[in-house]
């Protein structure tokens, strides 16, 4: 076995090796790499939005004479003051600035980039001109089952009137659709998650160890 | 001048950006860039709280001797240690081949993809337990969760061919079909929240 003489192969090896320990209980070396994990990822994050958004959007502007930008400096200092009971109130005026321009946005984008595709999406096979289209039979099937999903989850969380008659069959129906949905995102998660194992693996056979050519 | 501020703030800009989403015309849609650009900046500021915060308790857990305090030590270690290399070359400090690059691709990230790779563990044996296809939905669940899991692995397609493709038809139709439901009920959800705090009916988010 030749293992690699890289000392960064070697940190990395290590710290993996580290938060796999928990598997067999909560230990000092699982501790050290948590933390290490935390304050890492903290200042990792820090920066990375400090050099791609904070600094472009306000500082840089502000340092070229763009002194309406000020106000935002402002407003974003303005969050520390919750950090002290008497100031604590001051919050709510960058809390209700981004608040108000995020929820603006979010109405726009809600419609425009999602019900509006979404419902497009749904209802298209349906249309004359798609019809006449050459689908093969799963396809179809697949574009009833898509319709009829859509609806019945629909009438799933409709709450505004009790599930009984016509209502309660569609229900029923959305519940075996969303049964579906969950199986799938949790097979999904299951795959992805062995997927990354399987990524430390072959970096610990065969990017540091060398048991694996 | 507590409350009516900034509710007036709120109506006002959400109404703004509302209204000015609609109008491409020069100096409206320069001033709704404008606002664009201070929410992206300000939104950034929650995050240096977070990472002030996260830093404060444990300068404060280290001061009261709180169990396992002497990790915080390692912690604000890290912390200062990333801070100090993302500032010391200005921009340029966050440069491929910099030591704050190799701090994130040799550190934050195997120890990322280790801990969400843990995950496989405790979800294979919590799935063990609680997985029994006791009525005909948690069936549905099980067959579906199965099927996607053999569809997606070398093994599946040995045991049947066909695995791959009812694969990608469940993950495009009955999926697809009940991801859309309640996308759309999130986004009508959404709409009303947002108006209602916009119109300032719903306030407990400033408590």
């Amino acid at each position: 076995m030749l293992m690699t003489s890289g000392p960064w192969v070697w940190v990395a090896a290590l710290l993996t090796l580290a938060i796999y320990s928990f598997l067999y209980k909560d230990n000092p070396f699982y501790k050290v790499a948590e933390y290490i994990f935390v304050g890492i990822s903290a200042g990792y994050w820090a920066i990375f939005l400090w050099w791609n958004y904070a600094y472009p959007n306000l500082f840089e502007p502000l340092g070229k004479g763009k002194y309406m930008n000020i106000i935002p400096v402002v407003l974003g200092l303005m969050m520390f003051t919750q950090l002290f009971r008497r100031t604590a109130w001051l919050v709510r005026f960058p809390l209700t600035f981004v608040l108000g321009v995020s929820l603006g946005l979010q109405i726009v984008a809600a419609v425009e980039g999602d019900m509006v595709p979404q419902l497009r999406g749904t209802f298209s096979p349906f249309t004359p001109g798609a019809l006449f289209g050459t689908y093969d039979f799963w396809t179809s099937v697949g574009y009833i089952a898509l319709l009829v999903g859509v609806l019945t989850t629909l009438i799933y969380f409709f709450f505004s009137k009790e599930h009984k008659g016509i209502l309660g069959v569609g229900a029923r129906i959305g519940i075996y659709f969303l049964m579906i949905a969950f199986g799938a995102s949790f097979g999904y998660t299951v795959m992805a998650r062995i997927s990354l194992l399987f990524g430390r693996l072959h970096f610990l056979f065969v990017d540091w160890m060398h048991v694996i050519k | 001048m507590r409350l009516q501020i900034p509710l007036a703030i709120i109506l006002v800009m959400g109404i703004f950006t509302l209204v000015t989403a609609f109008i491409p015309a020069k100096p409206i849609a320069d001033v709704n860039q404008l606002l664009r650009n201070w929410y992206i900046g300000i939104i950034t500021f929650f995050i240096f709280l977070g990472t002030f915060n996260l830093a404060r308790v444990n300068i404060n857990k280290i001061k009261r001797r709180r169990r396992d305090w002497g990790y915080s030590f390692i912690l604000l270690g890290c912390l200062a240690l990333m801070l100090f290399l993302g500032f010391y070359k200005g921009r340029a400090s966050t440069e491929e081949g910099q030591p704050f690059m190799y701090l994130y691709f040799n550190v934050q990230f195997p120890l990322g993809a280790t801990m969400y790779s843990l995950l496989a563990f405790f979800v294979t044996s919590a799935s063990f337990r609680a997985f029994r296809a006791r009525n005909k939905e948690a069936l549905c669940l099980l067959l579906a969760a199965v099927i996607i899991m053999l569809g997606r692995v070398p093994v599946g397609t040995a045991i049947w061919k066909g695995f791959p493709s009812v694969t990608e038809w469940i993950m495009n139709y009955p999926n697809a079909a009940a991801k859309r439901g309640i996308s759309l009920g999130i986004d009508l959800g959404l709409i009303s929240m947002a108006l209602r705090m916009i119109l300032g009916i719903e306030r407990s988010y400033m408590q």
